[in-house]
């Protein structure tokens, strides 16, 4: 299709492989404007500039009528997420959630599960010992993080199969609604949403009669200066997490093995230098994030940037994969250095809307990879580049086939 | 021809630095110099017999009792094994001509350049005989911290806190969350009034008082009294009446740390050491040196944003950004010297409240709340001056500060054009409330001596004049 606009072509699944090159082309005019009223933002200090900027809006409601994704939130039987609201209403709403994730209120919490992480991937890789090719995906990279945030907030793990596949197609839903194709995501997105939101609330009231000492239960039980959650807000907000604490997770394994296998020399030398993983995994987030673009936000006022005014209502298209390789920022971006120093990426974005699960995804993604380097013997990577998701926001392989010669006990 | 990059190469490779100060900024500067390739002789002197510490959490985990004095060591950044550390042994003078560190145990190190990152030192209770009572702290060094960590751990029954400034108001309020009675007095009408201005400063005081202080403005302490065995019981306010107190921690601000370059002839004194925004030293007629630079709480340099006024920080980043731009000129050529011009910010925590800053609010005449809310203490305050915004602090807002840090750097309007959402609507300037310019000072520095044009220059005064007058005034509040 002749006269696609880059930020189309970046959606397209024909480049999903390898986007960096229109990400490249696209920093060229770091607000750039097509012909759907879309504005995409792709220099690192643009980006920057504007996840701080309080005339931006995280909340889909801001946008016109005719937006697909605003009829979506209108449909909608749940109520947006904190992730989706603006201050003061997102603020009260992370502050009630926040308790319950870290500290003060919560100390260690994230820091003592170290060993159960560790005891959970050598289980994984325990039960592959006969095998000599795994896929990571199915096998590693996704039951792992499931696992972790079903056990945190309090989901029977074995309901997986239940909220698998509404959880893929919410994810998928995060794209821009790009043409017809965009559209039926988004209504696939809508309905799973429901369906997940039914889902959660029959949990929540098991929750409510029984509480343990999971995450949901305390969420509940919990008062603080800001009152309660309502039941609107934790239905939203446990269906946020659920999606959140996992399909990103996922993306940033898969593509950290992915990253690893085709620097194999990184990889020995983690096997060697353990600690290597905290550089390396923030390294992994500048270098493949999992979240390529935030796609949620609005502009409120018309906001000058750089000479280029973005209308009140346009859609505005973060690039974090694109600010993350910004040459003006990161020296030779395009290279994959695993003790980079400086490294302020984007990968978990920045500003009040800070990735909430950031301390918990490095935790499992420096345990999982480590575990990889530790026991993989002779890793091999099967299909160059693997065959990759449908989503444009949430990058990741669908498949990592690897060829092993074994897996050290 | 003698060519500059010569010169400059030799000086890499076998000239001789001296840094005076062993804290941030001296560390942060010796780390530069070797990393910007200074392989010569590197000489660090400092007073305190500790390694490069830490001071924020002195106040703050510290007192609380979350870390240890001992544990505040700052983190190397480069490996500096190779640098002559005289710990534990005062600068006592400087000869310029000589190019000499004179140091307090009688020896003296020669130098090619010199980084003076001296800083400041607490400013005790003025009257000697109670400031030596048993139960009267300050809070400057580690040794400071510990030894008031450890009074605390006894629970004393009253602690009294002479100021309230950003130290204070944190000693305060670790004394609170330690349970404590506290009691504060503060000069001015409100805590943190020179820093964020009497308006917002009024809102850190309801923090106190929500917080149990007993916060008492617009007095002073008069005296302290002490019992037979020299133990402090009581203090005695302004307002005639009396309080027994077992602990009174003097927080009345610092004096910087310049004494020792009297005779120097630098353009030094008790408002610091001035340099250009290169870091580079004033002599006393203010004609600028080539060798010595200045940087941290000590140093006093100009600020485009702020009229080029000479203002001094004793802020964590400032010691920071300004030791790595001296540190940088020190072994650059001209070409590539690189102004220290970036823009104030600092941080506390007191009473569950983070509070960040950007710009330089007392330069303000304006200030305005953009965004939250004040009754929750979650705001962000935007600062005015002449119709420019000049500053901005939040309390728990602080992730939109890089917001207002950009428009104070583009010298946008103010008031500010307002945010999306959380905005109290209208936007409302009101005055900053920052308390007139400084104080007269009592001990004049400076006169001019001599007639013909080759003969006149700036000289010391070694008996102060009968009626004061201020040689320098604004910049620091």
């Amino acid at each position: 299709m002749a006269g696609k606009s880059l930020f189309q072509q970046v959606n397209d699944y024909a480049h999903r492989a390898n986007p960096y090159p229109l990400y490249a082309e696209m920093r060229k005019t770091p607000v750039l404007g097509d012909e759907d009223g879309n504005y995409a933002v792709s220099s690192y200090r643009l980006i920057t500039e504007l996840l701080h900027d309080p005339r931006l809006s995280s909340d889909i409601r801001a946008r016109p009528p005719d937006d697909p994704k605003q009829q979506a939130v209108a449909q909608s039987s749940i109520s947006p997420a904190f992730i989706r609201t603006d201050p003061p209403e997102h603020d009260r709403l992370r502050r009630m959630l926040t308790r319950q994730f870290g500290p003060p209120h919560t100390v260690g919490m994230i820091d003592n599960m170290r060993g159960d992480l560790e005891k959970y991937v050598n289980g994984l890789l325990d039960r592959m010992q006969d095998r000599k090719q795994i896929d990571i995906v199915d096998d590693y990279a996704y039951p792992f993080p499931v696992d972790v945030i079903c056990k945190l907030l309090g989901i029977p793990p074995e309901d997986e199969k239940r909220f698998h596949g509404w959880a893929e197609d919410i994810a998928f839903s995060l794209d821009p609604a790009i043409g017809e194709e965009g559209r039926k995501l988004i209504a696939k997105g809508l309905v799973a949403r429901n369906e997940l939101g039914q889902y959660m609330r029959a949990l929540i009231d098991v929750h409510r009669k029984q509480p343990g000492n999971d995450m949901l239960s305390r969420l509940i039980t919990d008062s603080s200066a800001d009152g309660r959650l309502t039941e609107e807000e934790l239905v939203s907000s446990s269906v946020t997490l659920l999606i959140a604490g996992h399909e990103t997770t996922v993306n940033l394994i898969t593509n950290g093995t992915l990253t690893l296998l085709r620097n194999p020399d990184v990889f020995e030398r983690l096997r060697h230098e353990p600690d290597l993983i905290i550089p390396l995994v923030e390294e992994t987030l500048r270098f493949e994030p999992p979240v390529q673009f935030n796609s949620q936000r609005t502009a409120l006022a018309d906001i000058t940037i750089d000479g280029v005014t973005i209308p009140k209502g346009a859609p505005v298209y973060l690039m974090i994969a694109a600010g993350n390789r910004d040459p003006v920022r990161f020296n030779e971006p395009d290279r994959f250095i695993p003790d980079r120093e400086d490294n302020q990426h984007l990968g978990f974005g920045s500003g009040i809307h800070y990735c909430f699960g950031a301390p918990l995804a490095r935790v499992e993604v420096q345990i999982a990879l480590n575990a990889l380097a530790r026991r993989l013997i002779n890793p091999r990577l099967v299909v160059d580049p693997p065959p990759y998701r449908q989503s444009a926001v949430l990058r990741g392989p669908r498949h990592l086939l690897v060829d092993v010669d074994g897996i050290k006990p | 021809m003698v060519h500059r990059a010569d010169v400059l190469q030799s000086f890499k490779k076998n000239g001789s630095i001296v840094i005076v100060g062993a804290s941030l900024a001296g560390l942060r500067a010796t780390e530069v110099l070797r990393k910007e390739g200074f392989a010569g002789r590197l000489t660090v002197i400092g007073d305190e017999p500790y390694e490069p510490y830490d001071r924020p959490p002195l106040s703050k985990q510290v007192l609380a009792g979350w870390v240890e004095a001992e544990h505040t060591t700052l983190p190397r950044q480069h490996p500096l094994d190779d640098v002559d550390w005289r710990l534990g042994i005062a600068a006592t003078g400087l000869d310029l001509r000589a190019r000499e560190v004179h140091l307090a145990d009688g020896q003296s190190v020669d130098f090619d350049r010199m980084l003076i990152a001296t800083g400041v030192r607490a400013r005790h209770w003025p009257k000697e005989d109670e400031a030596r009572l048993a139960g009267v702290f300050v809070v400057r060094t580690r040794d400071d911290a510990r030894l008031l960590r450890q009074k605390l751990e006894t629970k004393p029954r009253h602690v009294l806190i002479v100021g309230a400034g950003f130290t204070g108001s944190e000693m305060a309020s670790v004394c609170r969350d330690l349970g404590l009675t506290v009691t504060v007095t503060e000069r001015s009408a409100s805590p943190l009034i020179g820093a964020l201005g009497g308006e917002i400063g009024s809102i850190a005081g309801d923090l106190q008082r929500q917080h149990g202080v007993d916060l008492r403005c617009n007095t002073t302490v008069t005296a302290l009294e002490g019992d037979a065995e020299r133990t402090l019981r009581r203090a005695h306010f302004s307002d005639g009446s009396t309080l027994d107190v077992d602990v009174a921690v003097i927080a009345l601000g610092s004096i910087r740390n310049t004494e020792w370059l009297r005779g120097s002839r630098l353009a030094a004194g008790q408002l610091g050491v001035a340099c250009d925004a290169g870091c580079r030293a004033f002599d006393i007629n203010g004609i600028i040196t080539d060798d010595i630079f200045v940087a941290g709480d000590v140093a006093r340099f100009p600020h485009p944003l702020y009229a080029y006024q000479l203002i001094a920080l004793e802020h964590w980043g400032n010691a920071v950004a300004q030791a790595e731009a001296a540190a940088h000129n020190m072994v650059n050529s001209e070409a590539e010297r690189r102004p220290h011009i970036s823009i104030p910010a600092f941080w506390s925590i007191q009473f569950g409240v983070n509070i960040k800053s950007v710009g330089l609010p007392p330069f303000a005449d304006q200030v305005v709340i953009m965004q939250g809310s004040v009754e929750q203490h979650r705001f962000v305050a935007a600062y005015g001056h002449k119709g420019r915004t000049v500053a901005a602090v939040s309390f728990n807002q602080g992730r939109w500060l890089p917001y207002y840090e950009r428009l104070i750097a583009s010298a946008a309007a103010f008031p500010p054009t307002p945010p999306a959402y959380d905005v109290p609507i209208p936007l409302h300037p009101v005055p900053a409330k920052f308390p007139a310019a400084n104080a007269p000072t009592s001990t004049p520095t400076i006169a001019l001596t001599g007639y013909a044009p080759d003969e006149i220059c700036a000289t010391y005064l070694e008996e102060p004049p009968m009626t004061p007058v201020t040689v320098e005034s604004g910049g620091k509040a």
